[in-house]
């Protein structure tokens, strides 16, 4: 059963729970992968029991890129969990990955969530929380918890060209 | 996604069900009552000002994501014999789809009169807003999509749709910040008010960041209290002390085509009163036009503006301009939360904006105006605090519950 400790957390997917098990699996191999409709050929997130599209039960796993652009945040500034409180300001992330963006409809994306991190996988410091907002190109990278279970995060892609001016709440607080 | 399916088939119930009493306990934070207790007397209190006996309420609902006493106990200590109850598992959109749910009972032939409660110590037991205990629980499942991030709080879970919203259209902080305000003003003339301070836009832009775009002004208050409504047959609705508050349309749970990371499908702040209005309206037989007073449910400054928006008070977009515009305030075109709501008045997952509406309605609100020798109202209309908060001819009034923005219930009633 994967599980593990995470900034004071005990997180389990249960061995049952076998759309998770096998999400949070490819991460621990840092190899993002999807379910990818075996009827329609759309790929789908998060994690579910059947296509939402053609309501298919069955799927294949799929490797999808880590790339996308942020569609917008929230920044934490009073952490609620004790263990993020060091870490404020924190940033979560809605990315839109390139993959299959404005697919099916216009507005529909794979929209997939994640901390700002530096490219190790941990929280980013404020300096970096400062470049990010609406707009940013980000690469995905991993915060490994324990056996068979890492959590995707995003970090600023370094080889892409970034907006001049990503949005961001146009309000500083504590100089962020 | 599957096509829509036209959800605005029962005309034929449409005023034919009311509401014939309210209730609530005091809002408090720190109540040193179990919820049982709390509930209780909030039934006790929505009896009391329906005048209806115990003997003649059989049905009893209630709901509950955090805690709670289940209907059945709060009826036992109250000698109410019931024909029929249901607890049921949720938050804010809960309000108007129990009321829903208890005319289906009542016109199922399963009982005749539903007291729908809610009792909660929402701040001195499980923190609504997600401190204490619930900030250390173990995560498991599905949670581990969000949790992990310290993601998981309502403010922390909505931040990204407000965010989009102000980048999309403009939405400034100063605009929003004006709802906060508005319903600071209304609070100020409704002595059961948690905080009654009128409150200025620099006051909420100044107080503590909690989660951009979300100051601590922008978030509502957490609190104890119970609230209860009575639901019964509009023909019936006439036996009893107060003039009854006459139910046009009520739509319940309708989610948006993912309720679980609802932002998959855009525009995100799009809230779930979109798929609503399109119930709403054509089963009420009015249109926003036709509002006199809304109850926007305020667990943040910006979830009124979102939902005033998608049911039609203003075009998508434009919900900062609305909510800054002076509409909302009492003694303008159509008051929003003329309680004080979740913001100022007490959190109670969407319950003291149905009981404030229905007062409304009756033209008897509980301000601070003196009463005559029959104890009726003796409304002023001076809104400047502690003072009066009727709304002049309050005939029809719209509550658009919501807990989030991929779910949300609604309801429209007119004066009796």
């Amino acid at each position: 059963m994967p599980e593990g400790e995470y900034r004071g957390m005990n997180l389990t997917i249960l061995d049952v729970d076998h759309e998770n098990v096998a999400y949070f699996g490819h991460c621990a191999d840092h190899d993002f992968h999807l379910q990818k409709c075996t009827s329609c050929g759309l790929l789908r997130y998060p994690p579910g029991t059947a296509c939402p599209w053609c309501q298919n039960r069955e799927f294949e796993w799929t490797a999808v890129e880590g790339k996308g652009t942020v569609h917008s945040y929230g920044e934490v500034h009073q952490a609620i969990q004790p263990q993020f409180r060091e870490k404020a300001p924190y940033m979560i992330l809605i990315v839109d990955l390139d993959t299959q963006k404005g697919q099916p409809t216009e507005h529909e994306a794979l929209r997939v969530a994640g901390n700002l991190a530096t490219p190790d996988g941990d929280l980013a410091p404020p300096e970096l929380v400062r470049q990010v907002g609406i707009g940013s190109r980000m690469r995905m990278v991993f915060a490994d918890v324990g056996e068979g279970l890492s959590l995707p995060m995003w970090t600023l892609d370094e080889d892409a060209e970034q907006p001049e001016n990503p949005w961001r709440y146009p309000q500083e607080y504590n100089g962020v | 996604m599957t096509p829509d399916v036209d959800a605005t088939a029962p005309k034929f119930l449409r005023d034919k069900y009311a509401i014939i009493g309210v209730g609530e306990t005091t809002y408090t934070r720190g109540s040193n009552l179990t919820t049982r207790a709390l509930g209780t007397w909030a039934v006790k209190n929505a009896m009391e000002d329906a005048g209806i006996p115990a003997s003649e309420v059989d049905g009893m609902m209630s709901y509950s994501n955090n805690d709670s006493t289940p209907s059945p106990m709060i009826a036992g200590d109250l000698g109410i014999r019931l024909n029929f109850y249901m607890d049921v598992y949720g938050g804010g959109s809960s309000s108007e789809a129990l009321i829903g749910l208890a005319i289906g009972a009542i016109e199922a032939g399963m009982c005749n009169t539903v007291v729908v409660f809610r009792s909660m110590n929402g701040y001195s037991q499980v923190r609504i807003g997600g401190t204490g205990a619930r900030a250390r629980a173990p995560v498991g499942g599905d949670a581990v999509h969000t949790a992990p991030y310290g993601w998981f709080s309502a403010g922390q879970n909505f931040s990204p749709s407000f965010m989009r919203h102000m980048y999309d259209y403009g939405t400034t902080p100063e605009q929003v910040a004006m709802v906060k305000v508005i319903h600071s003003e209304h609070a100020s003339n409704n002595p059961k008010a948690y905080y009654k301070q009128r409150l200025t836009v620099d006051d909420v832009l100044n107080s503590r960041m909690i989660v951009k775009p979300l100051h601590l002004l922008d978030c509502c208050v957490e609190t104890d209290n119970a609230t209860a409504v009575i639901v019964t047959r509009a023909e019936r609705a006439y036996d009893y002390r107060n003039t009854p508050a006459r139910i046009l349309a009520v739509a319940g749970r309708v989610c948006k085509p993912r309720i679980d990371m609802h932002f998959q499908h855009g525009p995100i702040s799009t809230v779930a009163g979109y798929y609503i209005k399109d119930i709403i309206w054509p089963n009420a037989g009015v249109g926003p036009e036709d509002i006199d007073l809304t109850g926007a449910y305020d667990a943040f400054t910006f979830t009124s503006m979102l939902q005033l928006e998608d049911y039609g008070f203003c075009k998508k977009g434009e919900g900062g301009d609305y909510v800054s515009s002076g509409i909302m305030r009492l003694g303008n075109e159509r008051p929003n939360n003329t309680s004080g709501g979740h913001l100022c008045e007490g959190y109670t997952h969407g319950m003291n904006m149905i009981i404030e509406n229905v007062r409304q309605l009756r033209g008897e609100v509980d301000d601070y105006c003196p009463v005559d020798d029959q104890d009726r109202k003796q409304h002023t209309f001076d809104y400047s605090g502690g003072a009066c908060r009727q709304v002049p001819d309050a005939n029809i009034s719209m509550n658009l519950g919501w807990a989030m923005p991929g779910t949300g219930s609604s309801m429209v009633m007119r004066k009796g």
